[in-house]
């Protein structure tokens, strides 16, 4: 049977001579990897790259560097964090505890997907002020068909806000100062009309699409950073509630709706919904 | 044979008695076929199955769905319950919401760190019996080496509420007799009787009676994989069917900060 491949326009090695398994070495859309980036290159010069597949220019590099910051650590009341939490508390694996982060902070709620659709969002409004009222007026579609819940609220915007928190207002006056793309300087010229069609205030999930969008990221490639740049919290947060252990860990109170009562003969087996 | 010469003999190729499936025509399963031979198989008995290789009585199957089903608790508090369900309130997929909670469910102070522990610790504490040794000097050099042993004590009360129905089970079905049940229970013996005060949990009742149905460690470490999945769809549902955000709010006041005092970055 004939050798099967895996095609990639991103990665290239050569194999040591007496290895056909191991690299001698590996060039990242066409740069040497461990030759030249390894000296000459930041770590987030080099995500841009594996991303974009072109260097960063000194601006770009300098908002993606100031977008990785702002997304580090969401904080332990932040639902991705406090999933992972959950994982350090019980002594879990430190994957299970990055997985429960990724799977919450995944959500089109305050999560990956927001920024996904978001970035979907400026895509087809641009900075055209009357598409995005239009738009922000009308419900987010319910699709039953769709392995995701609606999120339902219009994404980028905070659900539960009163006004645009310090820290959005901070990053958003930080990145739209990077001279980067058109997105950020719109947003903050136009958030009090945005907030205003949307009824909510601008959340970090939209500062972030149109960070990733001024950057030249896909929706798809934007869903995946957030998902990258939240991990570094989720990670120390887990850790430390290791430390702390359960004792110490919220456990919240349960107020059960339908107890049948000890013997559980209370109801019978089709009422107990 | 070794390093890239043996990496080389397996490029492209994968020789196995596991299985696998004939697209369009069938599918075979540790050498049986998946829609004929093992069509009558349930979930459990086929997943076990797949485990061990081997199939079980009638009798054990009921114990062994009672293993995964009295274990089963949709409570959102329980940390790998609260992943599913932040999930929910995130507006996550289910698929993602489930699989970190049983990943999660991985954990040292309760689920599978603690399941392959007791039965490894049983196994081996029953091997050293059947060789002439004290048990009490066993659980007394365990305690020592391990500050506790797997399957005894419990972290968030010392009650179990799921002996009583499991052993009423099997007593019920007459397999209240295997010798790992009875050492796990002698084992309860000593530790009740020393200062140490420590009941037996579940984790060690339901390794007791796998290993007595001829289950090995990794074998028991599999099969109680599915044990917390029933809990979680429910958590996760009813996170989900509420707006989202408003599973456990977690309000700035919360957070006891407990670190440095304020400064600032030098550049």
């Amino acid at each position: 049977m004939s050798e099967e491949f895996i095609h990639t326009r991103i990665w290239q090695e050569e194999p040591e001579p007496d290895n056909a398994f191991a690299a001698a070495s590996c060039h990242c859309h066409g740069y040497n990897v461990y030759g030249d980036l390894l000296a000459n290159a930041s770590w987030i010069e080099y995500l841009f790259l594996l991303f974009r597949g072109e260097a960063p220019s000194p601006a770009q590099a300098r908002l993606l560097e100031g977008l990785a910051l702002a997304l580090a650590n969401p904080g332990p009341r932040d639902a991705a964090v406090h999933a992972a939490m959950c994982g350090g508390v019980g002594g879990s694996t430190s994957a299970s505890c990055l997985m429960a982060a990724l799977a919450v902070g995944a959500g089109a709620s305050g999560g990956a997907r927001e920024v996904r659709l978001a970035m979907e969002d400026w895509i087809e409004r641009g900075t055209d002020l009357a598409l995005w009222q239009a738009g922000l007026a009308a419900s987010p579609a319910e699709n039953p068909a769709d392995v995701w819940p609606a999120p339902g609220h219009p994404p980028g915007f905070d659900p539960h806000g009163v006004r645009c928190t310090k820290p959005v207002l901070q990053t958003l006056a930080h990145l739209a100062g990077q001279g980067c793309g058109p997105s950020l300087p719109w947003l903050q010229a136009h958030r009090p009309l945005l907030e205003s069609a949307a009824g909510l205030p601008l959340a970090m999930t939209g500062v972030t699409a149109a960070a990733l969008l001024d950057l030249g990221f896909t929706p798809a490639q934007g869903e995946m950073l957030h998902l990258l740049l939240r991990l570094p919290g989720a990670a120390v947060h887990a850790l430390e509630q290791k430390d702390y252990g359960h004792k110490n860990f919220p456990f919240f109170r349960i107020e059960l709706e339908n107890d049948p009562g000890p013997t559980g003969a209370g109801l019978k087996m089709e009422d107990k919904s | 044979m070794k390093g890239p010469q043996l990496l080389e003999e397996h490029v492209g190729r994968l020789a196995t008695r596991m299985g696998a499936f004939f697209p369009g025509e069938r599918a075979v399963f540790r050498g049986h076929d998946l829609h004929a031979s093992l069509k009558d198989l349930d979930w459990l008995e086929l997943y076990l199955f797949g485990i061990t290789g081997r199939r079980f009585t009638p009798q054990q199957m009921k114990v062994l769905h009672a293993v995964c089903n009295f274990t089963s608790y949709p409570d959102t508090r329980i940390w790998n319950n609260r992943v599913a369900a932040l999930a929910g309130t995130a507006r996550s997929t289910g698929s993602l919401g489930i699989a970190a909670a049983l990943a999660v469910s991985e954990a040292q102070i309760y689920g599978w760190g603690v399941t392959l522990r007791a039965i490894e610790f049983l196994t081996r504490a029953r091997a050293h019996v059947d060789a002439g040794e004290d048990l009490a000097e066993l659980v007394r050099a365990e305690l020592k080496r391990q500050r506790g042993i797997a399957g005894y004590g419990r972290p968030i009360t010392s009650a179990d509420e799921r002996i009583a129905p499991m052993m009423a089970l099997v007593r019920e079905i007459g397999l209240d007799g295997g010798p790992h049940l009875r050492l796990a229970f002698e084992v309860e013996r000593i530790l009740l009787a020393g200062r140490w005060r420590l009941h037996m949990n579940y984790a060690a009742l339901s390794a007791a009676l796998c290993a007595d149905f001829g289950m090995s460690p990794r074998e028991y470490y599999f099969s109680s994989l599915p044990s917390f999945l029933s809990g979680m769809p429910p958590c996760y549902l009813d996170a989900v069917e509420k707006p989202a955000g408003l599973l456990f709010p977690l309000p700035c006041r919360v957070m006891l900060y407990e670190g440095v005092t304020r400064r600032q970055w030098q550049r």
